[in-house]
């Protein structure tokens, strides 16, 4: 009998499937993940509470996520004349919290990112946390927190999704 | 062996007229050169005396290649060190920031110094006696800058003993400054958060240069602005506006739009675009806070500090603010093809924080190293430093707008929005500090 919001194996497979698409670049699908409050978001500052008042790498709504992919699509995009490709390596993600209190499942999955254009490639790592909940039957993330280990350095330009 | 650094005539040689020669681009001697005259003798930011609020906090950075300290002193004094032990020359701190707790204490030998950076202890003193040491450079403490200022909370240092005073070095350019305070009802920034730190990989110039190039948005930010004018077209002009398509929006104006902004220069390369209205002219109101603000200044003057909403302004060589959205930009030279560029928010301290939001909000979008609109620029600056290699033409274009007319006007008078008379106006500035008419040191 399932437990919470999704049996186990589902909430893993979530993860899994989730980062394949960005690094396919099928961000279209990927969009469609989110449920329509979600955000994704990776912080600036190790322990940072929110990203409504304080500076963030990345904090995202659907609009701006929108935004974000309609402009990778946009033949103008000219840091993209050279389009760059990333790819995730996933350690098996831990359910945290199944949800069945409160209705959102909580899973916790440390990654090695890495992104690359032609001659240069930025190796990331860091911890993934999705917070999935069922939005007419199926999970939707309400909030993807990418916490980069070197949040707090001088980054290059981040243009893929960690 | 640096063929610039005795042939000041040579440097000259670099700024002809409307053009400038691509090694002050390229040129790693001419890079050193920069960091020693220029960033020597500019009044250079430092940092926002917001963070270091409490006596013992300290805050360090770098300018220049220089390892800078900027501590709170028990008397509330703001000073600026070398971060270098008197000792053997290690980093008396080397956290980002932190409180000390009113004793600095080097982590090699233990040498302790006051906040102000006297030299106060040192372990088994008796093996210094009649050592020469009390007249010594190492006697005196950590070496305090030649010269610091702070103007409404912004700390600036000049590392030279000789150049200008400061009022004289930024002359009413600081109103920019002013305004982006004035914004406050108390009257007063914070910094909040965290640093934006985005590594460029390209000439400081060109960063700096191009805050004020007007010409460049609806080129090279089609893919980001334009992209949310498209997603956007379809709905009544007068629907309300969520605060990202309010951002992003003013970026891809027409011409006449940036045109007609205006640009102002003063001495020594400072400047702003947006004299008359901006991209931040058509934001929402904020009900709440506009009666704050008249509450705390009264109707005329509070209409008078939210009616001036400059676009960016540049304390050249280092700073540039954007005082009607209360973010600023730093650059760092690493290398002549390597700046950081580190963004922070400031707080309006006592406005509500529907105000922060959107500075949060606007800062993230733009300066982020994942900022989308960034990203383009980014990409224009490395391809100006991989594509200013080509031969053939040595030389970069500054003539827009020029003519003699319209030069004289020079400090006096309002630009167009267009004119590049804000890059030539830093490289009069640049030439002055690289090659002064006097001895070159």
């Amino acid at each position: 009998m399932m437990r919470g919001v999704a049996n186990d194996g589902e909430l893993i497979e979530f993860v899994y499937a989730e980062a394949r698409l960005i690094d396919e670049k099928r961000l279209e699908d990927w969009y469609e993940l989110f449920a329509e409050d979600g955000c994704y978001w990776v912080p600036l500052t190790r322990g940072q509470q929110g990203g409504r008042t304080e500076n963030s790498i990345f904090f995202e709504d659907k609009l701006l996520l929108k935004v974000r992919i309609a402009r990778l699509r946009n033949p103008h995009a000219y840091s993209q004349a050279q389009p760059s490709w990333c790819q995730h390596v996933l350690q098996a993600p831990a359910i945290e919290n199944r949800g069945e209190a409160t209705g959102v499942a909580v899973i916790r999955t440390p990654f090695v990112y890495a992104e690359s254009q032609r001659d240069q490639q930025e190796i990331y790592a860091g911890v993934a946390w999705h917070h999935l909940r069922r939005v007419q039957g199926r999970l939707a993330i309400a909030l993807k927190k990418v916490e980069l280990l070197n949040c707090e350095a001088a980054l290059p330009s981040l243009q893929l999704f960690p | 062996m640096n063929r610039y650094r005795d042939d000041p005539d040579l440097i000259r040689s670099l700024v002809r007229g409307c053009e400038v020669h691509r090694d002050v681009y390229i040129d790693p001697d001419l890079f050193d050169l920069e960091m020693q005259r220029l960033w020597h003798t500019a009044w250079v930011y430092v940092g926002h005396d917001s963070q270091v609020p409490n006596a013992g906090d300290f805050h360090t950075t770098e300018i220049a290649r220089q390892p800078l300290l900027m501590t709170r002193t028990r008397e509330g004094d703001v000073r600026v060190l070398y971060n270098r032990c008197a000792h053997k020359g290690a980093k008396i701190a080397s956290a980002v920031s932190g409180n000390c707790g009113g004793i600095l204490r080097c982590p090699y030998h233990g040498w302790t110094y006051r906040l102000d950076g006297a030299l106060r202890t040192v372990p088994l003193k008796g093996g210094y006696e009649n050592s020469g040491f009390e007249g010594s450079p190492a006697a005196l403490g950590l070496t305090a800058v030649a010269g610091v200022a702070v103007h409404r909370g912004f700390v600036f240092a000049r590392l030279s003993r000789e150049g200008p005073a400061f009022a004289e070095y930024f002359g009413d350019s600081l109103s920019s400054i002013d305004n982006m305070a004035d914004r406050s009802p108390a009257g007063r920034l914070e910094v909040v958060g965290g640093a934006l730190r985005y590594m460029h990989d390209c000439n400081w110039k060109m960063f700096i240069e191009n805050l004020n190039d007007t010409m460049h948005p609806m080129v090279a930010h089609e893919s980001s602005a334009g992209t949310v004018r498209d997603l956007w077209k379809d709905q009544q002009p007068d629907a309300p506006k969520p605060m990202v398509v309010e951002q992003f929006l003013p970026f891809v104006s027409n011409y006449e739009f940036f045109d007609k902004m205006g640009v102002k220069i003063y001495d020594n390369g400072h400047s702003y675009t947006g004299v008359n209205f901006s991209i931040h002219s058509k934001y929402s109101s904020m009900p709440e806070y506009e009666a704050q603000m008249e509450a705390a200044y009264g109707a005329e003057r509070a209409q008078a500090i939210l009616g001036e909403i400059r676009h960016n302004t540049v304390y050249y060589p280092s700073l540039t603010i954007k005082g009607a959205i209360q973010t600023i930009r730093i650059a760092r030279p690493i290398a002549v093809d390597r700046t950081l560029i580190e963004s922070f928010t400031l707080r309006l301290v006592g406005a509500p924080e529907s105000l922060l939001e959107r500075s949060v909000m606007y800062n993230r979008i733009i300066n982020s190293p994942a900022s989308v609109v960034g990203h383009d620029d980014l990409h224009c600056y490395r391809s100006l430093q991989e594509g200013l290699a080509g031969e053939g033409n040595e030389w970069v274009s500054l003539h827009r707008n020029y003519s003699r007319e319209n030069e004289a006007r020079g400090i006096a008078g309002i630009h167009n929005g267009t004119s590049e008379v804000s890059v030539r106006g830093q490289f009069r500035a640049w030439l002055a500090a690289m090659a002064p008419q006097a001895r070159v040191r």
